[in-house]
């Protein structure tokens, strides 16, 4: 530049004005941060990974001592083909199981029910009875690889299947790991398989949480879910946010049983979205780290520092994922992979670049697991503890999204709680709002989306994906099996197990133990839920309300 | 303008749990004006169309993520012709592959929305097809 003077008109052409940068948790990003901005947001913790409040990871050693497990969501059909899909994710390196389960499962239906009709195996796997986990579980090593179960509704029934399959094998159940998602009250914000209304279901969660404490002392029965939340249109703040409202709901009601913080607080585990603006998800991440452990070490007072720990599957992406220009979502899924392992997560999933279009095939899945595998043996994500950690940018949003996610569970208390929020519908109504502001920022172009609404294609090529069919031959094979059930297991015994069942939740005492009983006997998922639909009624939905708030 | 507002009722039929696109779509239809009634989940066939006909609505409008749409669909074609609705307008949006789309024309189910498809051809599609 020149010290000549330059008419004003043509200097304001040339300086152009800066873009103004606010993320989705509502933080104003600047061109350039500093050290002066770490400090003014309150500073760099100083703790080492592994030490309170753990903001920079749970382990000292993070991924150098061992790499996240990964755990693609599989399921489809019957237990006997699920069963070869599972075998064939371990023969490619993966170190877990996540179950899908099919919609009839999910909401507590059996595959001969009328509400099952063209449900059955669809988007996951049919269960029925005790025998459907005996043959999807057949062959895999129990001990070695961890297994997942994707439910909620059924939750307590599909924990004590579990549990009953293990024992059957031969597996010390006081040492089995494994972890349940039961996280119910998300359900009622987003993805919707509920079946009781919402306080017998936060009833039933304590009932597992407080069974497994004294039972199966290493399962985690629950993996609290911002991840859906997000995706029903929460910001990463708010997704955080809510989450700990939830799981503090269910530590109250843990406690109340009066169990100690230290016997369980460990074992509750979560589940965050990894779509977005990468610095955003590390931080929020990063900050959600040591918020937890506030609430729990300092907030609950927990003796153990594992207690505080924020142990969770980051994954899936599946609101990031589009339609259009599928191929794109492979390297979308790429990059939310690295969001993960730069986030400091314990175990990783991706959603397959065909999965806007079908139950992902084999090939998508394999592409999803190797592009794990790419970061830990050629990219160098598993060398050192939270690489971007000490990042001026990174520690100053760190400390502003720990801000914004105090703000999103003071909203929730401002509302009366997180069970009254979501009784009442209000936090299903915000989320919903913040859905309908993201689609029409999408269809205006002021929310840029690649192949959505730039760089689109002008030609008419059709996008190559290969769709997985669904198998009628697997729901016929399942009516079978379930009728063969019926006809030879011993019925006064399941007669009398569903009759405990409906006597304990009468008693408003813990049903586990029944249902395990009930398991035993195979008595089928939609027998057992029908007990308890007995003694709590299901749920009706808060539509009315949620019409007059939007 | 004495124009009567166009009524749409909104359903989710089946298990599927997916919401976030059909409470998109609600509060699209009602900020184009017209009146919406949204079921909420897991409704029946025979409880969406009896709801249609208790409301009167000229647009019935289905949302389905789970796969499930022929099936759901031919029940609910068959429940909204007993009941008289054959006139109104039946449209159906979700995860839906090409393959299928025709299917679905073919059952009575004018407009075919499905994923990615914009709110304001729902929108539009509504306004020129309601008599």
């Amino acid at each position: 530049m020149t010290d000549k003077p330059i008419d004003k008109e043509k200097s304001a052409r040339k300086e152009a004005p800066v873009r103004r940068v606010v993320n989705e948790s509502g933080i104003e990003i600047k061109p350039q941060y500093t050290a002066e901005d770490v400090l003014l947001t309150g500073g760099i913790d100083a703790s080492r990974a592994g030490e309170a409040p753990f903001t920079r990871g749970i382990h000292p050693l993070m991924y150098r001592h061992r790499p996240w497990t990964m755990r693609q969501y599989t399921g489809f059909a019957n237990a006997a083909d699920t069963n070869k899909r599972f075998k064939y994710l371990i023969a490619n390196g993966q170190t877990g199981l996540n179950v899908a389960f099919d919609l009839a499962t999910q909401c507590g239906y059996d595959s001969d029910a009328p509400e099952a009709v063209g449900e059955v195996g669809r988007v996951g796997m049919a269960v029925d009875t005790l025998r459907d986990f005996e043959i999807a579980f057949d062959g895999i090593d129990l001990d070695a690889i961890t297994v997942s179960l994707t439910i909620n509704g059924a939750a307590a029934i599909l924990i004590a299947m579990y549990l009953a399959m293990a024992e059957k094998r031969g597996y010390d159940v006081a040492k089995l790991r494994g972890t349940a998602q039961n996280d119910i009250l998300k359900e009622f914000i987003g993805r919707g398989t509920w079946i009781y209304p919402v306080d017998p279901s936060v009833k039933l969660v304590a009932d597992t949480i407080e069974y497994c404490a004294k039972v199966a002392p290493k399962y985690s029965p629950v993996s609290v879910c911002g991840y859906h939340i997000r995706e029903s249109g929460a910001t990463p703040a708010e997704e955080m946010g809510y989450a700990f409202a939830i799981a503090k709901a269910y530590t109250d009601a843990a406690l109340a049983r009066g169990l100690d913080i230290d016997e369980f607080a460990g074992r509750l585990s979560f589940n965050f979205n990894i779509f977005g603006n990468l610095f955003e998800q590390v931080a929020k991440f990063r900050a959600g780290r040591r918020l937890w452990a506030r609430i729990i070490l300092d907030g609950y007072g927990a003796k153990k520092p594992e207690s505080g720990w924020l142990r969770m599957i980051a994954g899936g992406g599946g609101f990031g994922l589009t339609i259009e220009q599928p191929e794109n979502n492979i390297m979308r899924g790429a990059y939310y992979a690295l969001i993960a392992a730069l986030g400091g997560a314990q175990t990783m999933a991706l959603c397959c670049y065909d999965e806007a279009y079908t139950i992902p095939t084999p090939k998508a899945q394999r592409i999803s697991l190797r592009t794990m595998q790419l970061l830990i043996e050629e990219i160098g994500l598993a060398d050192t503890v939270d690489p971007l950690g000490g990042s001026y940018y990174v520690e100053s949003l760190t400390n502003q999204l720990e801000e914004k996610i105090v703000e999103a569970m003071d909203w929730v208390d401002a509302k009366g709680g997180i069970v009254k929020a979501v009784s009442d519908g209000v936090i299903q109504a915000k989320v919903s709002e913040y859905a309908f502001a993201r689609q029409k920022a999408l269809e205006s172009g002021a929310l840029r989306k690649v192949g959505v609404n730039c760089y689109t294609d002008t030609d008419e090529e059709k996008p190559q994906v290969d769709l997985h069919g669904y198998d009628e031959m697997g729901a016929i094979e399942q009516l079978d099996a379930l009728r063969q059930m019926r006809a030879t297991r011993n019925n006064d015994a399941v007669e009398r197990a569903l009759a405990a069942v409906r006597a304990e939740a009468r008693a408003g005492r813990n049903v586990m133990p029944a249902l395990m009983q009930a398991v035993k006997a195979y008595a089928t998922v939609g027998e057992m839920t029908n007990a308890l639909v007995d003694v709590y009624g299901r749920f009706r939905e808060p539509t009315e309300l949620w019409r007059k708030v939007a | 303008m004495t124009e009567r507002r166009i009524k749409v009722l909104l359903a989710k039929p089946g298990l599927d749990g997916h919401d976030v696109g059909a409470k998109v779509v609600v509060q699209a239809l009602m900020e184009a004006g017209f009146d919406v009634i949204y079921t909420g989940l897991r409704q029946t066939p025979d409880a969406i169309a009896a709801a249609a006909a208790e409301a009167g609505v000229d647009v019935i409008g289905l949302s389905i993520l789970s796969g499930a749409h022929i099936s759901l669909c031919r029940r609910i074609r068959d429940l909204l012709q007993e009941k008289g609705l054959y006139d109104k307008l039946w449209i159906v949006g979700g995860n839906i592959p090409e393959q299928d789309r025709m299917v679905l024309r073919q059952l009575g189910y004018r407009g075919v929305f499905p994923t990615g498809s914009r709110t304001d051809q729902i929108v539009s599609f509504i306004r020129e097809h309601v008599k």
